[in-house]
């Protein structure tokens, strides 16, 4: 249908429909508020024209008018809220076992690295039926990761992470644009997601040979000294980092974190700022010194060290806080 | 036109004195009122070229016209000039000037001198974007979003920063002068509950210009602090959070969208229930629904964030607020429409415009409905489809709504009448050609084509195509009035005092009106919209 004149963009990804649906349900209630709005305008416009001796019949109000439509339109919009709601719901909780792709973004790039090893550019193949979740930065300005096809956007900031994640569910190629004007090509900035039959797509990431984002990142660990301190087999100067990521971790200055993406990168890049307790403010400042791709490397490493084990994740703070030295990080 | 001379010419504001000197040193309300409406003019149409500009650079998918800088330009030069030198003063600093002190029965504003000032700083504001413009331009978007600006454009954000930040403290002024004289100078009689809704709504305007504006100062003189000085505010290299700029950008921001559609909403509560001759329905629902708006428009900026990285739960919060937020303008909606209900309608001009006002503003409010659902907006967010709803408010709302004004209230201001069935053409070919050019886009939003694109790919071109054909036709629609006001200053029919057989005080006094508005200050005994004591005009007067 309407193959020559679409009116949205291909359906590829699990949520699609259900904003599509949201959607057309808005446009319906659109259509009809605006029928019956012009109709009774027009009526009223031929039936009460001027006629000649025609008098205008004077009337102040009625209160009960107002609340009636007044409150009804309160519950419609309600009603859109709540759907909404449900839906952001979604798009914004990646499912725990997301396959994660660490992204990139720099006037005028995209620059996308799998956790398996392959770097692209502009281009991203994912697998039909599988969540994929982005990991994003800018290494500049604000951009704006944008797929139509997936109906889903995110920001993407210099100086933190900002996540999306969506289940394709249709082989093909779709546009990614960047949506967040960002200088000169921001129109120019734009690629393809190529979502591949899964059998496919394992054979195109087999087809280099490059390394596991993790390995280069435990690489960095080891050549920019990180290992002299953070020990994974006993105590150093500073926290063992194993098994800490998806934790809470206790600080200097009593607030407690949980240590996701956002938390270890800026651990890793001014860690001055978010001391964990009972360590000494020794760790050198790696802002300037490391690329937004080392960065994520280092990341996808400390990622690796070991998930959060069933458990484990239930202590409360002050538990977390008294045995820092395991539940801790990077200081 | 020419028997007009033989009459010995009553003395009125704009005949008592003669020359540049009387019209610059004015503090008459009315004057300033003319001194706006000449400046806000010039702006629109350069606003207006460069909107062509952008519309013949999308009729192909290549960027073939200009260079991607131009373009990027040219939709920031257009943004800029058109939000703050020609919409936001648009009907407060030109109608609200000239019939605040008018409507109320008073003399002139409560500071006629900071009223001149106001418009000198517009002045000196304009002046500078204008040099801003020659010299080079500027390309932040109008958004100014850092650290875009304070690190990366290599074009003149700092000018173009000072340049609203002093067209700001115009509007400040303005505002402030409006609360005080609403307050402080009613003619006896003329109680809170008496004041027409065209006072109700710029009450309300000018309460968010005095609480809004000074934020939006702020926020660009930061901007220009970390951009000359590196000052580490929002940009994150120096420590700052590029988030907050957007928090403070869109506090002003959004509250500004309510600022250029209040006093629009004001107009058409004074055309809907003169041309239908009755009194207006809910006029306590009307008045409390823009004060209402006013308080609520400051509680749903984030709604601009909802992609930004804010957190999920403010995201829950500013979108049901923006929900809340319709509620007061479906209530005006439901009103003007029903207080045409058996009445006595005729079609002048305004009340086209008026009609025109309710279709837009209706489908931009339902549009809105789109936005501030989470759910649809993160699709949405930054395509096409946000330019057509905003465009649906601020042109097709609040420009209908400047445009019905000036035809209302011409014969009072010029005092002559403008061609009618001209003035009727004119509102058919604005309304025609604004849908051909609006509507397509929010189809091309929901497509995916992200705003600020200077190229895009072909599928996208059909309806672009009608786009910039709708634009053509728009522009039409615009330069026909400036014609024939122009041309109805000469050559038009001499007006009466009271040509459509209007309540308010504006239309008890002469047309023009005196200097000083009335030859002895009203006492108001009647409430407003009083139509059942005023007698129709025999025939609504019409220039062939």
């Amino acid at each position: 249908m309407f193959d020559n004149f679409p009116l949205w963009p291909a359906r590829a990804s699990s949520g699609a429909a259900n904003v599509d649906a949201l959607y057309i349900f808005l446009v319906l209630l659109s259509a009809f508020m605006c029928a019956a709005i012009f109709t009774t305008i027009l009526v009223f416009a031929l039936k009460y024209r001027r006629r000649a001796g025609a008098q205008a019949e004077q009337i102040e109000g009625s209160t009960a008018l107002e609340i009636t439509w007044s409150v009804i339109p309160m519950f419609i919009f309600l009603f859109i809220f709540a759907w909404g709601a449900v839906i952001y719901f979604q798009e914004r909780t990646p499912p725990r076992n997301a396959t994660e792709v660490y992204v990139v973004a720099k006037q005028w790039m995209w620059k996308l690295q799998h956790q398996e090893g392959p770097r692209e550019i502009d281009e991203l193949h994912v697998p039909v039926g599988r969540d994929i979740k982005l990991i994003m930065t800018s290494q500049d300005v604000i951009h704006s990761f944008f797929i139509p096809a997936f109906r889903v956007k995110q920001d993407v900031l210099p100086g933190r992470y900002t996540t999306v994640w969506f289940h394709p569910t249709k082989a093909g190629t779709y546009h990614v644009f960047c949506s967040q004007y960002c200088g000169t090509s921001h129109s120019g900035m734009i690629g393809d997601i190529v979502v591949m039959e899964p059998g496919q797509y394992e054979a195109w990431l087999s087809g280099g040979t490059s390394v596991p984002l993790a390995d280069t990142g435990q690489k960095l660990f080891a050549q920019m000294g990180c290992v002299t301190c953070h020990r994974s087999d006993t105590q150093g100067r500073g926290p063992n980092l194993v098994g800490v990521f998806g934790k809470p971790v206790a600080l200097e200055d009593g607030r407690t974190l949980t240590a996701d993406e956002n938390y270890v990168r800026q651990c890793i890049l001014n860690s001055r700022e978010q001391v964990v307790k009972g360590f000494p403010p020794i760790m050198p400042v790696f802002q300037g010194l490391l690329s937004e791709e080392q960065v994520n490397a280092l990341v996808a490493y400390i990622k690796s060290l070991g998930a959060p084990q069933p458990g484990q994740t239930t202590k409360n703070p002050s538990e977390a806080a008294l045995q820092e030295p395991q539940e801790s990080k990077v200081q | 036109m020419a028997s007009a001379a033989v009459i010995p010419e009553r003395e009125h504001y704009l005949n008592q004195e003669y020359g540049i000197r009387s019209w610059l040193l004015t503090v008459d309300h009315k004057r300033i009122a003319l001194l706006y409406l000449m400046s806000i003019t010039f702006f629109f149409f350069i606003g207006g070229f460069f909107a062509l500009l952008i519309r013949l650079e999308l009729l192909t998918p290549a960027g073939d016209l200009v260079q991607a800088d131009t373009y990027n330009k040219l939709f920031t030069m257009h943004g800029q000039v058109m939000i703050f030198f020609f919409l936001i003063p648009s009907i407060p600093a030109v109608l609200g000037n000239f019939l605040v002190p008018l409507m109320i029965g008073a003399k002139d504003l409560a500071f006629p001198r900071i009223n001149l000032l106001s418009w000198y700083l517009y002045i000196i504001a304009g002046g500078l974007y204008l040099h801003c413009i020659l010299t080079g331009g500027v390309d932040t978007g109008w958004t100014f979003y850092t650290p875009f600006s304070t690190a990366f454009s290599n074009t003149k954000v700092i000018e173009a920063g000072l340049a609203v930040f002093i067209a700001g403290f115009s509007s400040i002024l303005t505002g402030l002068n409006f609360v005080v004289t609403i307050h402080r100078m009613r003619a006896p009689g003329m109680t809170w509950s008496r004041l027409p809704l065209f006072i109700w709504a710029h009450y309300a305007t000018s309460i968010i210009m005095l609480l809004g504006t000074p934020v939006l100062a702020i926020t660009l003189v930061l901007v220009v602090l970390e951009r000359a000085f590196h000052l580490g505010i929002f940009d994150p290299k120096l420590g700052g959070d590029p988030l907050l700029f957007q928090h403070l950008f869109w506090f002003y921001s959004h509250p500004a969208v309510y600022i250029m559609i209040l006093p629009s909403m004001g107009v058409v509560s004074e055309i809907v229930p003169c041309f239908s001759r009755k009194r207006i329905f809910g006029y306590q629902f009307i008045a409390l629904a823009s004060i209402m708006i006013a308080v609520v428009g400051f509680l749903v900026w984030a709604h601009h964030m909802f992609v930004a990285g804010i957190s999920l739960y403010s995201a829950l919060v500013f979108s049901l607020l923006s929900y809340l937020v319709a509620v007061p303008s479906a209530i005006k909606v439901f009103n003007w429409t029903a207080t045409m209900y058996k009445g006595t309608i005729t079609f002048s001009t305004p009340m086209l415009y008026a009609f025109g006002f309710i279709g837009l503003f209706t489908m931009g409010g339902l549009t809105g409905l789109f936005l501030a659902c989470l759910g649809v907006d993160v699709h949405v967010h930054d395509t096409y489809f946000v330019i057509a709803h905003f465009h649906y408010i601020m042109v097709g709302g609040a420009v209908m709504g400047y445009l019905g004004g000036m035809h209302y209230w011409w014969p009072k201001i010029s005092g002559r009448m403008y061609p009618e069935s001209w003035g009727r053409l004119a509102a058919l070919t604005v309304f025609l050609g604004f849908n051909l050019t609006f509507f397509p886009q929010f189809i091309l939003g929901y497509m995916g084509m992200p705003r600020r694109y200077w190229q895009y790919p072909p599928e996208f071109q059909v309806l672009n195509v009608f786009s910039t054909a709708g634009s053509t036709i728009l522009a039409v629609g615009y330069v026909l009035p400036m014609v024939y006001f122009l041309w109805s200053m000469r050559y038009g029919k001499i007006a009466p005092d009271n040509p459509w057989g209007a309540s308010g005080l504006e239309w008890m006094t002469s047309s023009p009106p005196p200097t000083f508005n009335f030859e002895e200050t009203p006492v108001v005994t009647w409430e407003a919209y009083d139509y059942a004591n005023i007698p129709a005009p025999e025939e609504v007067p019409v220039e062939r």
